[in-house]
């Protein structure tokens, strides 16, 4: 977001809650003239309304043209509560953008992919953006080293949502977002044991494991590995669509794939229409057989 | 503005609560088989003569209030707004199990973007006795995912997204919540806003029962002149997001399809080793 905002004008950050010592300079690396930062507990420790009120005083402060978010669910909730507190307009799921005098125009995929959509805010002062992951190439830009600290929300009204505990829930294995092959399932898989069959095809060509919204909302896997407009957006070399029809909600988080590749037992299944290489069979009998060819291959 | 009853007549001192009562803000959207286009001229979705369900999500919200109404005592309410075809999902709501219902049904409201749409529900529960009010994290058709957010500023209580379990306890509320590494703990206050993800729970099915009860229940229905919002604050006249243009992306060339007959996966492997990843 830094590169295509320092491209499109003077870009500044702000910091929030605790962060690691190098957080200022990777900002300032990729492209923030200047950064607001306040490393107070406060945001960490409580929900979305002592970073609405910082980041709302700011805005009203410096009245920028744009102000980016990323797709995250912070990033989503503190959107949400700016538009409101400022009365502004927001468009989420932003994919790219251009700035024209003041003006704001920002594509979208609406409907999943089926549409691309360009939108405009029509509200005076900021326009408030929700970027989709991976829109934008990250450039390094360095800046020089510009910090202002600013002081932290400490009204008590905005401790309201108290963050008890974070719980991080183990994974194995490569990260969904840097894996050069994902091999995702949906409802076809039928059940939480049929993912190790997935886990054993991404063990044999070293890559990770995801899954559409149908799999997780079933509660077979956690919300972790969803890929999708909610979920995850992933961009591997190659991408495995095991038993997912390709609602528009998936589609819209890994189309960009290099290659996909799809075992459905569906013909009609839209994910066919998406893909470079499909399968119309029995996904269970399919995968194994793919599963022991990679390793009769990769032996010979 | 009305205050929330129920919220205030409750004994802050045992902070026991006598009854729970929940709104649900929920969507009817074009059910989950049709093929949604966009009108190339009012630039919305077409949503008319198209079949219209309960969203699955908001479905997912309706039977967490029930649940906590069920456990704590107090009464569900739903609040849509849509246009006659939101019927359908109101009634499939009533007959779950929701006591009454609210339908904000006014032309002047069609092509509201997310804030327009926040402004009048937010009204609208205001006219409702609340403790909590239940969304879903976003609609299955549009996903924006920040009406509940806005929602919660214009009536003053503490959002939480992204729930996938929820308990209450005198009025202390107590959710899990859905985070990018695996769940966090958060503890709010009630009245307060929860949005839930759609895997909270398994929604139950209307059974004959409810379907014949649903039927007496009251629905509600507001103008945006009832809710005191002026046509320059909702439908497409207030709204700030102006859509430009609607596309059809360059579509993906649609490669090779195979229907498998014993060798499948072999001819995965020959694909991959085409590719040279193998």
């Amino acid at each position: 977001m830094l590169a295509k905002a320092s491209e499109a004008g003077t870009a500044e950050a702000i910091l929030l809650g605790p962060a690691p010592d190098d957080a200022v300079q990777t900002l300032a690396k990729h492209g923030a003239s200047k950064i607001y930062h306040s490393a107070d507990a406060v945001y960490r420790d409580y929900l979305t309304l002592p970073a609405a009120e910082t980041v709302a005083g700011l805005i009203q402060k410096h009245n920028p043209a744009v102000m980016l978010f990323a797709s995250s669910y912070a990033g989503r909730d503190l959107v949400a509560n700016l538009s409101a507190r400022l009365d502004c307009g927001a468009i989420t799921d932003v994919g790219d953008f251009q700035l024209k005098d003041g003006s704001v125009e920002a594509s979208i995929p609406a409907l999943g992919a089926s549409y691309q959509n360009t939108s405009t805010l029509v509200n005076k002062g900021t326009k408030l953006l929700v970027v989709r992951p991976k829109s934008f190439e990250p450039k390094i830009n360095e800046q020089p080293l510009s910090v202002e600290e600013i002081p932290a929300a400490s009204s008590e009204g905005l401790r309201k949502v108290h963050m008890k505990e974070r719980v991080v829930v183990k994974r194995e294995g490569p990260s969904l977002e840097g894996a050069k092959v994902v091999i995702s399932g949906g409802r076809g898989l039928k059940g939480e044991e049929q993912f190790a069959i997935l886990k054993e095809l991404a063990d044999v060509l070293g890559g990770a494991v995801g899954a559409s919204r149908a799999a997780v909302d079933a509660g077979w896997v956690p919300y972790a590995m969803q890929i999708g407009q909610t979920g995850k957006t992933v961009k591997p070399d190659i991408y495995f669509a095991v038993g997912i029809s390709g609602a528009v909600q998936h589609l819209s988080g890994m189309k960009t794939s290099k290659y996909i590749i799809t075992i459905n037992k569906d013909p009609d299944a839209p994910i066919f229409q998406y893909s470079d290489f499909g399968v119309v069979g029995d996904l269970f009998k399919v995968v194994p057989q793919l599963i022991e060819e990679l390793k009769k291959r990769k032996g010979a | 503005m009305k205050a929330p009853l129920s919220y205030l007549n409750r004994s802050s001192d045992s902070g026991e609560i006598e009854t729970l009562n929940v709104v649900v803000c929920g969507k009817v959207i074009p059910a989950s088989t049709v093929i949604i286009e966009l009108d190339a001229n009012t630039k919305r979705m077409v949503r008319k003569g198209v079949p219209h369900e309960l969203d699955p999500a908001a479905a997912s919200a309706v039977e967490e209030g029930l649940r906590l109404t069920e456990k704590h005592g107090g009464a569900v309410t739903l609040i849509t707004m849509g246009t006659s075809d939101a019927t359908i999902g109101i009634r499939n709501a009533l007959a779950m199990g929701a006591a009454s219902a609210v339908h904000i049904l006014d032309d002047a409201v069609a092509g509201s973007d997310t804030l327009g749409t926040a402004k009048l529900l937010a009204a609208a529960i205001k006219k409702q006795e609340f403790d909590l009010v239940l969304c879903a994290t976003e609609s299955s058709d549009s996903y924006s995912g920040i009406v509940p957010g806005q929602i919660a500023h214009f009536l003053g209580v503490p959002p939480v997204t992204f729930a996938k379990e929820i308990s209450v306890d005198g009025n202390k509320i107590t959710i899990k919540r859905q985070s990018e590494t695996g769940y966090d703990v958060v503890e709010s206050t009630l009245p307060a806003l929860v949005a839930c993800s759609s895997g909270i729970n398994e929604p139950r099915y209307p059974q004959l029962k409810g379907i014949m009860g649903a039927k007496k229940k009251e629905i509600k229905v507001y103008t945006a002149a009832d809710l005191g919002l002026s046509p320059d604050q909702v439908g497409e006249k207030g709204a700030r997001e102006k859509v430009l243009t609607i596309g059809r992306p360059a579509k993906r060339q649609a490669g090779k399809a195979v229907t498998d007959e014993g060798e499948g996966g072999k001819q995965i492997a020959d694909f991959l080793a085409e590719i040279k990843v193998i």
